[in-house]
Formats: C-alpha cells, sequence, structure tokens
C-alpha cells in the first residue's frame, strides 16, 4: 500500500478508537505505529510525547504530525492529521445532523459506563512500560511520583511543569558543558 | 455569512495556537469566546457539545470543535449545509497552528538531535512524561467514570472489575485495546 494512504488509514483506526482523550491513544500507537509499521522506535515515541504535550494544540494531533512527518514529509503529515481527524470529525457531523438526542438513548449510556473504566485502565497499562523506556530508576523515581502529585492533588497545570523541566535539563546542560570545555582546557 | 465564517476560523486558530494543556483546558477557552464573547450559543447548547465530544470516539478538541461549528451556522440559521462548512472551517482552524509548530519543530530536533543541550533537556523530561501519564489516570479516576460505593455500590464495584479486567488485559496479555474496549462496551450493555 502507498505510504500515504496507509498513514491516513493506520491514523483513523487510532483516531477512531481514541475515547477519553490524547493519552487513551499511546497503547494504540504504541501497537500500530512502533510495533506493527515501525515508524518510530519505543524511544523515539517517548520524546515525541513529550514535546507534543509541551506544545499548544490537541494533542494526538501533534503526534500524527511528527510520525507523519517522519514517514512522508509534510504530505506524510497531511494524510497523518487528516486520518486522525476525519473519525471523529464524521462521527460528530453524524451525530449533530441525524441524533440530537444521542446522549439519552439508553443503550448508548450503558455501553460508555463499560468504557468509561477501561479507558482509564488502558491509559494506566503503559505506565510501567513507559517508565522503564524513560530509564526510570530508584534514583529518580521521585520526578515522575512528585510530578503525579502536583497534577493530581494540587491541580498545577501540566505545562507549567514541562517548561519548568526543559528550562532546567537545558540550563543543567549548558553547565555540564562548560564544565567539560573547562576541564578540557586544563 | 462570510463575517461569521472568517469570525469562526479566527477563534478557533486562535484556540488552536494557544490552548497549552489539553482537550480541557481547550474547552474553556472555546467557551470562552462562543458562550461569553460572540453569544453563539446557550450555556446549555454548550454543556450537551461537551458531554458528546466527552463521549464519542475521537480527540475532545477535535470532536468539541466540530460540533461547535455546526451549531454556530445553524444557530445564526444558515441550515445544516452551511453547519457543515462550519464544521470543516473550526475543525480546519484548530489543527492549523499544531500543524505549522510541529512541521517546524521537528525540523528543529531532526538537526539538532545529537546536541548535549537537547540530550539534557529529554533526560529530564522522560521520567516528567511518566508522571503527567500516571497523573492522567488518577485524574480520570472520577465518580463521573466509576460512580461511587454511596450513589450506586453496583456500577461502582462492576466498574472497578471491569477496571482490572481491560488493566490486566492490556498490560499482562496485550491484548489489543480495541478489543478491550469493545468488550467492555458490550460489558456495559449487559449489566448496567
Amino acid at each position: 500500500m502507498n505510504k500515504y494512504l496507509e498513514l491516513l488509514t493506520t491514523f483513523s483506526k487510532i483516531g477512531l478508537f481514541t475515547i477519553g482523550g490524547g493519552y487513551a491513544m499511546i497503547p494504540l500507537i504504541q501497537e500500530k505505529v512502533v510495533a506493527e509499521k515501525k515508524w518510530a522506535s519505543e524511544e523515539e515515541l517517548v520524546d515525541l510525547m513529550a514535546v507534543a504535550q509541551s506544545c499548544p494544540g490537541i494533542f494526538a494531533i501533534n503526534i500524527s504530525i511528527f510520525i507523519g512527518n517522519k514517514v512522508g514529509g509534510t504530505r506524510g503529515a497531511t494524510f497523518a492529521a487528516v486520518g486522525t481527524a476525519l473519525p471523529s470529525f464524521l462521527i460528530i457531523l453524524a451525530i449533530a445532523l441525524l441524533f440530537q438526542q444521542f446522549r439519552d438513548i439508553a443503550i448508548v449510556e450503558k455501553m460508555f459506563r463499560g468504557i468509561r473504566p477501561a479507558v482509564v485502565a488502558l491509559i494506566a497499562a503503559p505506565v510501567f512500560k513507559m517508565a522503564k523506556t524513560a530509564k526510570v530508576n530508584r534514583y529518580n523515581i521521585w520526578i515522575p511520583l512528585v510530578v503525579a502529585l502536583l497534577i493530581w492533588q494540587f491541580d498545577i497545570n501540566p505545562i507549567y511543569i514541562i517548561v519548568l523541566v526543559a528550562l532546567g535539563g537545558i540550563i543543567w546542560g549548558r553547565i555540564q558543558n562548560d564544565n567539560e570545555e573547562e576541564e578540557e582546557e586544563e | 455569512m462570510i463575517v461569521l465564517a472568517l469570525q469562526l476560523f479566527w477563534t478557533f486558530f486562535q484556540i488552536g495556537l494557544f490552548g497549552f494543556g489539553g482537550g480541557y483546558a481547550m474547552i474553556s477557552m472555546i467557551h470562552g469566546s462562543i458562550v461569553s464573547d460572540y453569544h453563539w450559543m446557550t450555556p446549555g447548547q454548550f454543556t450537551d457539545i461537551v458531554a458528546i465530544s466527552q463521549m464519542t470516539p475521537g480527540p475532545i478538541g477535535i470532536n468539541s470543535a466540530t460540533y461547535v461549528g455546526y451549531t454556530t451556522m445553524v444557530n445564526a440559521g444558515y441550515g445544516p449545509v452551511m453547519g457543515v462548512v462550519g464544521s470543516f472551517l473550526a475543525t480546519f482552524a484548530v489543527v492549523l497552528p499544531s500543524f505549522i509548530l510541529m512541521l517546524l519543530i521537528s525540523k528543529f530536533l531532526m538537526k539538532h538531535r545529537q546536541n548535549a543541550t537537547v540530550d539534557s533537556m529529554f533526560g529530564l523530561l522522560r521520567p516528567t512524561v511518566v508522571g503527567l501519564l500516571m497523573a492522567a489516570a488518577l485524574c480520570l479516576m472520577t465518580r463521573e467514570n466509576f460512580s461511587s460505593p454511596e450513589e450506586n455500590p453496583w456500577q461502582f464495584w462492576l466498574s472497578v472489575v471491569i477496571f482490572l479486567f481491560a488493566f490486566t488485559s492490556a498490560k499482562v496479555y496485550k491484548m489489543n485495546p480495541i478489543l478491550i474496549i469493545c468488550l467492555c462496551a458490550l460489558t456495559g450493555i449487559i449489566v448496567f
């Protein structure tokens, strides 16, 4: 299959089954993009998530644009983004046009009562694998724990945390660079 | 009509450009512009749109942009065809800033991937993202998603069972997430 069509269909599948926001698509992306299509490695995906999370816009769309661009340049990015948005667009239009009372249909409400806890579980499941890939060990495990606590219990916007950590990393990198240069000079 | 279309486009372009912090943060921005500033729909209509956007597949930002675009045009009296045009405009506008920013960043990242400073930045960002993911799961363990033992013990404990089933299937048995969602939807229809 043509790689652009492949991007379109793969991201349509991911968009179609992302219920409950961008994080719910992470296990699907891991499966489709990393394991099945091998468009990116596990490490690359973790990096892309960090960048996509710190950038404005819709998380799922940001990730699809990154992967699409990597596979097929600007055209690839276009196909991947359209693929991610298309199922949403069509489903919402269908609901808007046909089912004004969609929400009140008993069977739909029951379906979603079953889906909601599963969505939470699907977000929780990749945490351990992600921790391994991100090289979380007993010396730095306080970082994800403190971050999770700040967001969950103290309602700190994740964006501030990401921006601060990125700045901290850059400054730390610069200091280390300078030290190494000084050592070389000596 | 052209003015309304342009306003709709510009509003959602701004939301896409400044929409830090994911879908829920975007929803408050959409509310601020569409309901409070422009009065394109009632707060009640907006609440219904958010509920449906949460319940249907797809990113919440895309769902709500599509639905708000449609409703804005129809509320202004232009009929369903212009409604479709409105939903296209809003969706395209909310994605466009991402598109430009992501392409610029990935070009920059490709060049500077081996840079020591970029390495150091991602060295700290990676464990942080693990924390974000943990928080995302914790923040979703709410009464809305699980009910509560006082409110509806039957739904609460079944939700816990569904959660454990889905978690084990995904983590231990590596079951396809799409299959897990379908199975849990079916379970919901049967048990609730």
